[in-house]
């Protein structure tokens, strides 16, 4: 996650399976609290910790991962685009 | 094992706000199993602060190295061809490794990216909490195995203070009376009597009221082991 906003995504969002039924019992819960903790980091350098978000959702619910695909491309284009690459190429 | 806490990313920055080409050296030694010093919280920290400069439109050129250990001056010497290719090394390892690093390499600048705390271990998963204070003279199974030099903020050798109030010590509502504990404990046991005799002055000089230690083992040194 870090490097991908360090490369100078925009924003990043890490797709789990639904609490309770992950594969690997735990897997995705953990992966909550790094997202958690990218957060905090994100804050801590001045940028939005809302370029990075957690969902869950199962393999089986293609609607669904496009519809996430939709709502953070949108929150995505509200906070406009990082900070990182604008600086980065002036 | 020797604890640390991070410095803030902030202090870090600012360590090396003038330098661009940079090395972060971690440890696989304590601060990796703290979580402080490992490979993982090294990638991190290079990634936030180039996330940081890149944020500030400036350059910065940063690579990574985890050392076996910054303690032992063979692992040390592991960064040898390397070290004069940056302007800075930031190490992530306890106290000892940036002194060892700047004793063996004169003309880099090293700087500690943590601030060592205790001797201390995990009590869960993400806290530590210290249990040896380095006294040089160890006595702990006069106390049930709990130590009042470490654990008593007044490392006191005969029983608690007034400050003591339903277990806890009056400098941390978090802390714990260390003798509260052995007493409790002795009392269980049937063994209260063990903690009647009073214990004479304890001798610092063993400690670090007798300055910088040192220890040798001659075996070792003669190389017979």
């Amino acid at each position: 996650m870090l490097n991908a906003i360090e490369d100078g995504a925009d924003g990043v969002y890490v797709a789990g399976c639904l609490e309770g039924e992950c594969h690997y019992i735990e897997g995705n819960l953990k992966a909550k609290r790094k997202v958690a903790y990218v957060k905090k980091t994100l804050s801590e350098l001045g940028i939005e910790p809302e370029r990075v978000e957690m969902y869950n959702l199962s393999s089986a619910q293609g609607a669904r991962f496009a519809e996430i695909a939709n709502e953070m491309s949108d929150k995505i284009r509200e906070l406009g685009p990082t900070p990182i690459k604008k600086n980065h190429a002036a | 094992m020797i604890v640390a806490d991070r410095k803030s990313l902030q202090e870090i920055l600012a360590m090396v706000q003038d330098n661009k080409k940079i090395l972060i050296a971690g440890c696989k030694g304590c601060v990796t199993v703290c979580n402080v010093g490992g490979l993982k919280e090294v990638e991190i920290l290079a990634s936030s602060m180039k996330i940081a400069r890149k944020k500030e439109g400036k350059d910065i050129d940063i690579d990574i190295q985890v050392l076996e250990r910054q303690c032992d001056t063979e692992y040390v010497a592991g960064i040898s061809e390397i070290v004069d290719d940056y302007e800075a090394v930031i190490s992530l390892a306890c106290g000892v490794g940036p002194q060892f690093l700047s004793e063996m390499y004169k003309d880099q600048i090293f700087y500690p990216g943590v601030n060592t705390t205790f001797f201390g271990g995990a009590t869960q998963h993400g806290v530590w909490e210290e249990r040896c204070a380095g006294c040089g003279t160890c006595a702990i199974h006069n106390f049930g195995g709990l130590c009042p030099i470490a654990r008593c903020a007044k490392s006191l050798m005969n029983g608690p203070c007034g400050g003591s109030s339903n277990g806890i010590c009056e400098v941390n509502k978090d802390t714990e009376c260390i003798w509260d504990s052995i007493v409790r404990k002795k009392m269980e046991a049937g063994k209260l009597e063990d903690l009647l005799g009073v214990k004479g002055l304890k001798d610092w000089t063993t400690a670090r009221d007798g300055g910088p230690r040192r220890s040798i083992r001659e075996e070792l040194v003669q190389g017979n082991i």
